[in-house]
């Protein structure tokens, strides 16, 4: 299982090389001179060479290259133009939003799309087999905002069951004491079912948008491996010597399908990274995905370049650990490495 | 078809189009749902070439005594904060998105489909080159980069096909490796090699027409998403300006609406969209089928 492990550590390495450097080629990238750029509209000429000399854009491109390495790793993302606040911490403060955002939008779409996938692949050719065709299709189709604003003017103002789009929290409550930044958890240790109830109704619309908009890669995928795993022998074997059907499909098809069901998942991450940006800028939520949206209307792009390396670091890791729990679920992979 | 035909260079065009029409038909005639989404296809690049002449109102025209009107008969799709026909902008707005996409699509055509021949015939270090680039883009969330690459290189229209064709790079390198790989040591190759053809004619005369219709399904499947992401990026605000009409900013203008009531500003542009992606998606699964029945899900 080590081994395992430091196999898949040395194939995402390269990876994270890659986007670092990809994040560096796209700050030199910018139009026009950094250092003006970095200086304001306002600077004189001397200001211009000061900061030029000050991040070090004077000097030949590997030296920069280095510099900018040693100040990642210092957990340095630079300054944003327009707040004045270093970058890492505004990241850091609103991470939590998009991470509670995003991974409660996988809880509902995998809560949606397997049990269809699977309901799909046991009765060929019914309304359940077409639903599951049609939601797949029409899933990969639907724009996210397009999806968000819909489910806004139904259940916000033609039922008034959700409340208003603007963010985490409803104005009249204040957000529970921090210990994971997730608002769910935070309310419940902290005992407050209000703030718990009021937290969860703001978060029920998105990650609802986020939930069917990632639906379609899983069932799909359900779908596919299911019938493939039924046509196979031991499930054969399985019902000749009488087990129920449940048990059959199950305890045995079940468990085997959902291994490429598993490998989706890192697809499935792309998608929903890049949907929460869009999902976030409808809800007004206070995560990462708005603070590079605004950064990027005022031409800010220090946040927008420490956004990017943070959604590339955050994919390619979950990518490692879905390979780990492959290797976890799957004895043949370990024996493989 | 006699009459035509009576010089002989008349006769070769003539019975390769009747050919490609006959193909066409049988591709229709196949799959009914194929055959809807190619006339829903042509709807489209009907109004893309038309736009401008078959929209009712002037798409950029305010007129504020009928501003936030309701769909009705002289405004089929409502007006909106402006005034401005709503129907007008969605129709006219329809040559820009698929202008966006269309470019997009054939930039990366070019871009990773011949990368991925060479990468797939030559093997060794292009090979190398070329797949560590693509394993690169897609460490990345494909919509965030391309929002990276827009603030980098400039918020104008240009670089959203350039950000959209560049997230798609791997999908078309992988694809033409793939298949190029396959094909290098193919009879026909060997034969051309024999007869004296040099390797780079081998790659473009032999090899790239062979693996055209998978790429060609490609180019139809991810033309979807070409605009999905194009009218993503303009959606948060990037590349197209606002008086423009084009699908992603007006529901972006629409949006604020949306919790007033007023759902008709974003809601058509946004079907607009919703129905194009289909129909890219149904013809690209449908091409495929017909292509490559062994992927059929």
């Amino acid at each position: 299982m080590l081994r395992l492990v430091l196999k898949r550590l040395a194939v995402a390495l390269p990876s994270l090389v890659g986007v670092v450097i990809v994040t560096f080629l796209l700050t030199r990238a910018l139009p026009g001179d950094p250092a003006a750029y970095f200086a304001g509209p306002a600077a004189t000429r001397e200001a211009i060479d000061e900061i030029r000399s000050k991040l070090g854009l004077d000097q030949p491109l590997p030296a920069q290259f280095l510099r900018y390495v040693a100040d990642l790793a210092r957990g340095d993302f630079g300054i944003s133009l327009t707040t004045g606040q270093p970058v890492a911490t505004e990241i850091r403060t609103r991470l939590p939003a998009s991470a509670e955002l995003t991974l409660l939008g996988l809880m509902v779409s995998m809560s949606i799309a397997v049990p269809l996938g699977i309901l799909a692949a046991t009765r060929p050719g019914s309304i359940v087999d077409h639903t599951c065709r049609v939601v797949a299709t029409t899933g990969v189709s639907l724009p996210v905002f397009f999806l968000g604003l819909i489910l806004v003017y139904i259940f916000y103002y033609l039922l008034g069951l959700a409340p208003a789009p603007l963010g985490r929290l409803d104005i009249y409550y204040s957000s529970p004491p921090q210990v994971t930044g997730f608002y769910l958890i935070d309310a419940a240790i902290a005992g407050d079912g209000e703030v718990f109830r009021a937290s969860f109704k703001q978060l029920v619309l998105p990650a609802l948008t986020l939930g069917i908009f990632s639906l379609a890669p899983i069932a799909r995928m359900t779908r596919a491996s299911m019938l493939a795993v039924l046509a196979s022998d031991f499930v054969r074997t399985a019902r000749a010597n009488g087990l129920t059907p449940f048990t059959v499909i199950i305890t045995y098809a079940f468990r085997n399908a959902m291994l490429p069901v598993v490998t989706t998942l890192g697809m499935v991450f792309s998608f929903l990274l890049g949907a929460n940006v869009l999902v976030e800028k409808v809800f007004a939520w206070p995560g990462i995905g708005s603070y590079a949206v605004e950064a990027l209307i005022a031409s800010d792009f220090a946040p927008v370049q420490g956004f990017v390396l943070t959604m590339a670091v955050m994919y390619v890791s979950l990518n490692l650990a879905i390979d780990i729990l492959y290797g976890l679920i799957d004895p043949r992979v370990r024996i493989e490495a | 078809m006699s009459e035509v035909a009576t010089g002989a260079g008349d006769a070769a065009p003539a019975s390769g189009l009747t050919a490609t029409l006959r193909h066409a038909r049988y591709i229709i005639g196949e799959n009914p749902v194929t055959g809807f989404a190619f006339s829903l296809f042509t709807l489209i690049v009907i109004m893309a070439a038309l736009g401008p002449l078959v929209a009712p109102y002037d798409p950029l025209a305010s007129n504020t005594s009928v501003a936030l009107k309701p769909p009705s008969a002289a405004h089929w799709f409502g007006t909106d904060q402006l005034g401005r026909d709503v129907l007008s902008r969605v129709i006219v707005a329809t040559r820009l998105d698929f202008t966006i996409a269309v470019c997009s699509v054939a930039l990366v055509f070019l871009m990773g489909g011949l990368a991925g021949v060479a990468a797939g015939f030559f093997g060794g270090w292009t090979d190398r080159i070329v797949s560590r680039v693509a394993d690169t883009i897609m460490a990345f969330p494909l919509f965030v980069l391309a929002m990276g690459i827009v603030a980098a290189l400039g918020n104008t229209v240009t670089n959203i096909v350039i950000a959209t064709a560049i997230v798609n790079f791997p999908l078309y390198a992988r694809v033409a490796r793939a298949e190029a790989n396959v094909r290098r040591e193919a009879g026909f190759v060997q034969a051309a090699r024999l007869s004296g053809n040099g390797e780079y004619r081998i790659l473009l005369g032999h090899i790239l027409p062979n693996i055209m219709p998978i790429m060609i399904v490609q180019m139809s499947l991810t033309m979807g998403y070409a605009i999905l992401n194009a009218a993503g990026l303009s959606f948060i605000g990037l590349g197209v300006r606002p008086p423009t009409p084009e699908w992603g900013i007006m529901v972006a203008e629409g949006s604020a609406f949306m919790v007033s009531g007023e759902w008709w500003i974003a809601f058509f542009p946004g079907a607009a969209l919703m129905v194009a992606v289909f129909c890219f998606n149904l013809l690209g699964d449908g091409l495929r089928d017909i292509v490559d029945p062994q992927r059929r899900t």
